[in-house]
């Protein structure tokens, strides 16, 4: 522990009761009249999220219809507990507001001061929103700053709209796209499997190379970081390489940007793939940067008719320099798609998610599920998130300092260390001792014979045999059946018996007592072992 | 005659046993192996006793009438009571306590040993007249009439000086070493015997619950040992030096009692999870005994038999080693589960986070999967799960979804432990496999279901060096697209090591008591179909 650990509680009238969360209804809509980038359609909480708020102790107030066009109806919510009221009343008595979209001034101006809102906020291109919030003294939490590590992953918002972005990329490709994508050979002829090139293999290349191979097409996947290969490979797409030795990895688990080299490496590659594929899918982004341009105009032309583009990259410029963000254009008989609203075209599942990350956020927040907010600044996952504070812009939070690893890769050299000198030790050394620890027992078992009664060694002729012959007939019991063995050895290591029933009729009293007794005890293990054994056996049965 | 015709009963009976334990390696044969066990042992038994009943009705010497009766009487009474008693074990034993019975009847074996170990010093020259008297003879060379010439002398009298008698007859110092052996084997028995005897009852109340689990560690526990073994070892020189049977008993009983204290020791420092190999050692050991019998009262069969069992036991207690990564040395000595646990960090130094799923959640990921795959460890015996699991997989196998179940070799407190309970819960054994046999198959695993069990999924047996368990094979259940874990809360599994299944990304923790879980689950499924 160190110093400034400190808890900050909000200072707010509401403190010491339970706290009021609202749920708005989004209020986002596109600007342009195309009509396919319409209104956002998700929202910050489900029926089932609704329930775990209040296990925490908060009260929830949804907005009328918030919930409608996620297919979350208002009667749903109030099952769960929730009350129902008016925009209004929502933004001005909540205590902490839920959101998915950044909020428009007529909304956080009725924010009272010391509340808390907790949505996307995208600080980095938002400057005015956050000095807003700063300003009216509302504590924002940004849902897309949550820290990538892995304690964080369960409200890593950006993953889960991510992985349904992915999804629906194919989805709408598919229904751009003039042929099946499963190959078929039917009686009118032969279909071709559909080919698809899946860019950047992050969370949404991932799910898309899924999708893809889910509906049957031929998927091929390319990433700057060789290390994604395996995950590429077990979503069944074939993983592009380079002959070029250069990795992609950057801080946080994201693509830096590559060398001159690389790049021109890369685009051959994609040039060559244009030609060949029917739908590329890109989802290359390199935080706080520009999406990098990886398809040009050429290669667009040189795609076949009909062909589909996905551009997931859109909203930070696109990958294809032929992309209209909120558009779908046709340019040189290609689809290219440069929607931004993926997750909210599949607004039940993404409001689910979505809600879950929220859940999951406040629960880390409100240790004591008493309903009252914590802001744990010395948590890296809050201070992460935290854009404005008690009238403080927090943003962007101090870089951690890495010092903990340090003594876990001591340790671990020491195991290596110790470790080493086993592999020293090779299959002729070990051979070897083998071979003279059998000489050695060998000539030791001759020079007894010297020694030893001819009738001893009889015995031990016996003895050596039946080891091995026990040896190599257990060898073959079915590991399933390791219990019988046991009972039945029991059983049959009661032949002990016939010892004592030699020894019953001494003529010496105490020896026929104790002979009496071992008979006693081993006729136990004869009948008892033997009657489990076949109990056991009993119950084994096949279908 | 009759005792030729014993020894070729005892021929058939070792035969019998090898058949026997060659039947028990499928699933088809294994009735039929026990069978041929049984048919050995009534051989035996029998020949035995007919061998007995023709030294008596050849009006043998055996101090009056009352004691011909007296040993005739003891001897069914002890058969019918000891069989009266086992049957009743058999029938009565859960198969959740089957280690607890295997362990008793270890001891009841050791004990044994030691028994007839003190009869055959006690009663001397006995066991050579009855046991094969003419085979042994017959080794020093002797003809059959010679033999039979000195067997009537020898059991007039019966103490040291008919050993002389025969000695003098044949060669003098092949004699001497021939008594030397049997001391050594009578005291090797005796000691194997006991040993095993309060082994086997302390891992009897360990897996009973009667005694703690943990491992009992006193500081310079391995010294003890070893000096109670040099010990021993001194009194076995002075059991071999005093000539007088009644003096040679007092090293012989110490002994003993120290074999009995070296035995509970050894157990006593062996953890909970180490029970496999402990009861699989102490099969061995109680083979062992057996056969150590065998050499002492000269008797082929019971060196046959005990060799069989001792090296049926060496086999599992190697394969449970091997299962663990483990030197059987480093069971042996103890004390697994005492290091602390390392605790879970990222790279960073972070805690790590798990996430929880519910009943419901879990009903329906099982009823939406294809391939299931569930993975049973000591935990549910202790609940009494498996009955409601037979259910869950009946559920799932009525809706086309293929539900197996993988076992690791250690799973259980008894190699094949958990094979047992499930076919007790009616589960096929066709779809219970071995963790060779299923481990490819787990990345295309919809849901796995842990039901406890913690060590044997733990992926940091292949990828942390400085795992206490590096190096164990593992069933690879991550790889699955979904784990669930039934367990009662975080705590570490009998080795203390914490395990980074429980928060990978696709795990979810299902807290509770697995029966009550399983329950849970079972309902949430039926009112989903």
């Amino acid at each position: 522990m160190h110093l400034g650990n400190v808890l900050f509680a909000p200072d707010h009238p509401s403190c010491d009761t339970e706290m009021i969360v609202g749920i708005p209804k989004e209020s986002y809509t596109t600007e342009n009249s195309s009509g396919n980038c319409g209104i956002e359609k998700r929202v910050a909480a489900s029926p089932q999220s609704v329930q775990k708020l209040i296990k925490l102790g908060y009260d929830v107030v949804v907005e009328t219809g918030a919930g409608e066009l996620a297919n979350f109806p208002d009667d749903a919510f109030e099952n769960a507990g929730a009350k129902i009221a008016s925009a209004d009343s929502v933004w001005t008595g909540s205590d902490i507001v839920l959101k998915v979209r950044p909020p428009v001034d007529s909304e956080y101006s009725q924010m009272q001061s010391g509340s808390t809102l907790v949505s996307f906020v995208w600080p980095a291109q938002n400057e005015c929103l956050v000095s807003d919030l700063e300003k009216s003294g509302i504590n924002a939490l940004a849902m897309d700053c949550v820290p990538r590590i892995s304690r964080a992953q369960k409200l890593d918002a950006l993953s889960s709209m991510a992985n349904i972005a992915g999804y629906r990329a194919v989805i709408e490709a598919a229904n751009e796209f003039g042929s099946f994508f499963t190959g078929q050979i039917t009686a009118a002829g032969k279909v071709p499997p559909a080919k698809v090139l899946v860019i950047g293999a992050g969370v949404a290349g991932l799910a898309a190379i899924g999708a893809a191979n889910g509906l049957g097409a031929i998927v091929r996947a390319f990433d700057t970081r060789p290390s994604v290969k395996d995950q590429v490979k077990s979503m069944g797409a074939e993983f592009l390489e380079l002959d070029f030795e250069e990795d992609g990895e950057g801080s946080g688990g994201y693509a830096k940007t590559m060398s001159k080299e690389f790049i021109e490496a890369e685009m051959a590659l994609f040039a060559e793939q244009a030609k060949e594929v029917d739908i590329i899918i890109t989802t290359a982004l390199i935080p706080g940067k520009p999406a990098p341009k990886l398809i040009t105009a050429e290669m667009v032309r040189s795609m076949k008719p009909g062909s589909v583009i996905v551009d997931l990259a859109a909203e930070q410029g696109g990958n294809c320099e032929l992309t209209e963000p909120y558009q779908r254009v046709v340019k040189h008989g290609v689809t290219i798609l440069g929607y931004t609203d993926f997750p909210s075209r599949l607004p039940t599942q993404s409001s689910n998610l979505y809600a879950n990350n929220l859940v999951n956020l406040l629960a880390d927040m409100t240790p004591e599920k008493d309903g009252k907010l914590e802001f744990d600044l010395d948590d890296e996952v809050v201070r992460g998130c935290v854009v404005t504070y008690g009238g403080e812009t927090l943003w962007p939070p101090p870089p951690k300092e890495n010092s903990a690893p340090a003594p876990k890769t001591e340790s671990q050299e020491k195991v290596a260390a110790v470790e080493a000198p086993k592999p020293g030790m090779d299959a002729k050394t070990r051979s070897l001792i083998t071979l003279g620890a059998a000489i050695l027992v060998g000539g030791a078992m001759l020079l007894l014979g010297l020694f030893l009664p001819p009738d001893f060694i009889q015995h031990f002729t016996v003895f050596i045999l039946a080891c091995f012959v026990g040896w190599q007939v257990v060898w073959n019991v079915n590991p399933a059946l390791h219990t019988p063995l046991m009972s039945v050895t029991n059983a049959i290591s009661g032949i002990i018996i016939i010892g004592a029933l030699m020894q019953i009729i001494s003529t010496n009293w105490f020896v026929m007592l104790l002979a009496a007794v071992a008979v006693l005890i081993a006729s136990i293990n004869i009948a008892g072992g033997f009657w489990v054994t076949q109990r056991m056996l009993g119950m084994f049965r096949k279908d | 005659m009759i005792s030729g015709l014993a020894n070729m009963a005892y021929v058939i009976a070792a035969i019998c046993f090898i058949f026997s334990l060659g039947g028990l390696s499928q699933h088809e044969t294994a009735r039929r192996g026990n069978i041929f066990g049984i048919v050995g042992m009534a051989l035996a038994v029998v020949a035995t006793l007919l061998t007995l009943g023709s030294f008596l009705f050849s009006g043998m010497e055996l101090g009056g009438s009352l004691k011909v009766v007296a040993s005739v009487f003891l001897l069914f009474l002890s058969l019918a009571v000891g069989s009266a008693i086992g049957i009743f074990l058999a029938i009565r034993v859960e198969m959740t306590a089957m280690p607890q019975l295997v362990a008793i009847l270890h001891s009841f074996v050791g004990l044994a040993a030691v028994f007839v170990g003190f009869n055959s010093h006690l009663d001397g020259q006995h066991q050579h007249m009855t046991a094969g008297v003419e085979q042994l003879l017959g080794s020093f060379g002797a003809s059959l009439d010679q033999v039979k010439e000195i067997a009537k002398d020898a059991h007039i009298d019966l103490d040291d000086r008919g050993d002389d008698k025969l000695g003098s007859l044949k060669n003098l110092s092949s004699f001497n070493s021939r008594t030397l052996i049997h001391k050594v084997e009578i005291f090797l028995g005796v000691f194997i015997g006991a040993v095993t005897f309060t082994g086997s009852v302390i891992a009897w109340g360990k897996l009973q619950g009667v005694i703690g689990s943990k491992p009992m560690m006193i500081p310079g526990r391995h010294w003890i040992n070893l000096g109670a073994l040099l010990f021993c070892c001194l009194l076995g020189i002075i059991f071999l030096v005093i000539d007088s049977t009644g003096w040679s008993m007092v090293p012989l009983i110490f002994c003993t009692l120290i074999a009995f204290a070296v035995g509970a020791h050894l157990v006593m420092a062996i953890g909970g999870a180490d029970m496999p190999v402990v009861v699989s050692m102490l099969n061995s050991y109680s083979g062992w005994a057996a056969a150590a019998t065998g050499f002492m009262l000269s008797n082929d069969l019971l060196i046959v038999v005990g060799a069989l069992v001792g090296s049926s036991g060496a086999i599992l207690s190697y394969i449970m080693c091997h299962a663990m990564n483990r030197s059987f040395i480093s069971v042996i000595l103890g004390g697994f589960g005492v290091e602390s646990g390392t605790v879970a960090q990222t790279g960073n130094g972070e805690p790590l986070t798990y996430s929880e799923t519910s009943n419901a959640d879990t009903a329906e990921s099982l009823l939406n999967a294809r391939e299931v795959i569930i993975v049973p460890g000591y935990g549910m015996a202790v609940a009494q799960a498996q009955n409601p699991v037979r259910e869950i997989t009946e559920i799932l196998k009525e809706r086309g979804i293929q539900c197996r179940f993988a076992i690791h070799p250690v799973a259980g407190r008894l190699p094949g432990h958990m094979n047992v309970l499930l076919a007790e819960a009616k589960v096929p054994y066709d779809v219970v496999l071995e963790m060779d046999e299923i481990n490819e198959d787990f990345p295309n695993t919809d849901v796995v279901l842990v039901i406890g069990a913690n060590d044997i999924v733990n992926p940091g047996a292949l990828d942390d060096p400085s795992s206490p368990i590096y190096q164990m094979p593992v069933l690879h259940a991550w790889e699955a697209t979904e784990v669930v874990i039934l367990k009662r809360s975080m705590a570490t599994g009998y080795s203390g090591i914490d395990n980074p299944l429980f928060y990978k990304e696709n795990s979810r923790m299902l807290f509770g008591d697995a029966k009550s879980s399983i329950d849970g689950v079972l309902t949430e499924m039926r009112q989903r179909i």
